[in-house]
């Protein structure tokens, strides 16, 4: 049969038939390399087209509809225009950290790729921490945009990367809290016994409320965590231009336009691994006839349609609801999300315990 | 109660939140209410009264009525209109004043109606035209008689 776990298995035997083992590795991770820089322009294109569309017919308007069919042509001609245009330096910025934020921003975002599971057996890396590993890395990003800021040398950058610091790191905890929720159900780090565990049902329907408590603050703390509007204090057009990437241009500004949809779509693909069961098709229980059909369904598809289904959500998000306050959004945080998670996790726990909730 | 509070709070925000998220999802999903013009393709009906520019109406026999009284002239608050006139022989032999040059300067009109009004004998109108961009200032400046046009029969 034909799935992406046998050519991912065909290609390693070729290859292996006939070089030696580092020469394999160094071939395959080329291999890897590229499918997730090809996958990182697609989903640039996809997704910024989509949060026009999206945006557009929620403010009752039509949103791009000239370039190409239908308008589909539109981010792509986009992206050729930012490629042509000109990458400024300003004058007084910290030239080495004001080059090297974009790139940081953007292979930590790659960094973030190796653990997902985008169906059965195609995963870059299968490390036994996969959950602690990405919400490790994913701290890291916030060390690109204050650089970017900092380096910047304007007074709005700075503003904006301080205030995305102070939002990215306060916003950590309770998106951690919610992960460890569905760690505690399992009893596992690693991305695979996460998904395994829901081959009889996804978590948001087996743990019922506290599961469903915690997908609802993991959605808002990740929405907090990607600088996404309600939460976009960090871009702030209004107040700050473009916060920390007011001065950038051309590519480089393209790259950190890219690292906050490729995010987008990585913390959305967490939070489909966690609560919707990853590849993982939609199965009931021990209904066999209904399981073997859903199973017809490639896992990819799934998978796609989970994470698509909870962009969709986020972008939902964005263009309702109006941007808190910097003081709003601490308060958000620090009074109301952080206790209801840790009091979640201890009902959790509980539940865990004492075995109530449907195996 | 503050706890009791504390979840009110919590309930309320969620709840009005929700209640945006019902009227979006509600555009998202219902395209009628989209109230972009896709103007190029689709051009929209003006209203009756819209002022786009002044013209002249001329008849099949290239006639009009404007008798180069210099009323709009006069009405015209930002020197819009330069009317030029000249002698014309009439066949019995008098000699009487006539419209020679409706100058119309589009870049200076403010579309006030204020010519229109003024107009003793409705030579002139508002037409709907509204596509006014050219490359050349000049090309602005009209001139609203069409060659060869004489003065209807019976305006005084």
């Amino acid at each position: 049969m034909l799935s992406l776990e046998n050519i991912s298995k065909s290609i390693h035997e070729t290859l292996s038939a006939s070089l030696n083992g580092t020469l394999v590795l160094l071939i395959e991770m080329t291999i890897a390399g590229v499918l997730v820089i090809s996958l990182f322009a697609v989903l640039g294109l996809v997704l910024v087209f989509m949060e026009r569309k999206v945006s557009a017919y929620m403010q009752i308007r039509l949103g791009p509809n000239r370039v190409g069919y239908k308008g589909f042509a539109q981010t792509a001609a986009d992206t050729l225009k930012l490629l042509i245009k000109e990458g400024l330096t300003p004058d007084g910025a910290d030239k080495f950290l004001f080059n090297l934020a974009p790139l940081l921003v953007i292979i930590v975002a790659m960094l973030i790729m190796a653990p997902i599971a985008f169906t059965k057996g195609f995963q870059l890396w299968d490390i036994n921490i996969g959950v602690l590993y990405v919400s490790a890395v994913s701290s890291v990003g916030v060390i690109g945009i204050l650089m970017a800021g900092w380096a910047s040398n304007n007074k709005y950058s700075l503003l904006g990367a301080m205030r995305s610091g102070a939002q990215i790191v306060s916003y950590e905890l309770s998106a951690g809290l919610s992960v460890i929720t569905i760690v505690i159900l399992v009893g596992s780090l690693s991305i695979n016994d996460i998904i395994e565990s829901q081959r009889n049902g996804w978590w948001i329907f087996k743990g019922h409320i506290p599961v469903l408590i915690s997908f609802v603050i993991f959605v808002i703390a990740v929405t907090a965590e990607t600088n996404r509007a309600p939460f976009d204090l960090a871009e702030a057009e209004s107040e700050l231009t473009a916060g920390f990437h007011t001065e950038y241009s051309g590519m480089r500004f393209a790259l950190f336009f890219l690292a906050e949809y490729v995010n987008i779509f990585i913390v959305c693909a967490i939070g489909a691994t966690l609560f919707f069961g990853g590849w993982m098709p939609f199965h009931i229980g021990s209904w066999e006839a209904f399981n073997h059909v859903m199973d017809f369904i490639p896992g990819i598809v799934w998978f796609f349609g989970k994470v698509f289904a909870l962009i969709f959500l986020i972008m939902w998000f964005r263009w309702t609801f109006p941007r808190l306050r910097i003081d709003q959004l601490l308060n958000l945080e620090w009074k109301y999300l952080l206790p209801i998670a840790m009091f979640n996790l201890l009902l959790t726990t509980v539940m865990a315990i004492t075995g109530f909730y449907i195996k | 109660m503050f706890i009791v509070d504390y979840i009110k709070t919590v309930y309320n925000a969620s709840a009005s939140l929700l209640k945006g998220m019902r009227m979006t999802g509600y555009y998202f999903f219902n395209h009628k209410e989209i109230i972009t013009q896709q103007y190029p393709d689709v051009k929209q009906e003006l209203p009756e009264r819209f002022r786009g520019e002044v013209v002249m109406m001329h008849d099949e026999k290239n006639e009009h009525r404007c008798t180069g009284c210099t009323a709009c002239e006069l009405a015209c608050p930002n020197a819009t209109i330069k009317i030029v006139t000249k002698m014309e022989l009439q066949p019995d032999g008098k000699k009487k004043k006539a419209l020679d040059n409706f100058v119309y300067h589009l870049e200076l009109c403010t579309m006030c109606n204020l010519c229109i009004v003024a107009c003793p004998t409705d030579a002139i109108k508002m037409a709907q035209t509204f596509e006014h961009s050219v490359f050349d200032r000049n090309q602005l400046t009209k001139k609203l008689n069409a060659t060869g046009s004489k003065l209807m029969e019976g305006v005084e």
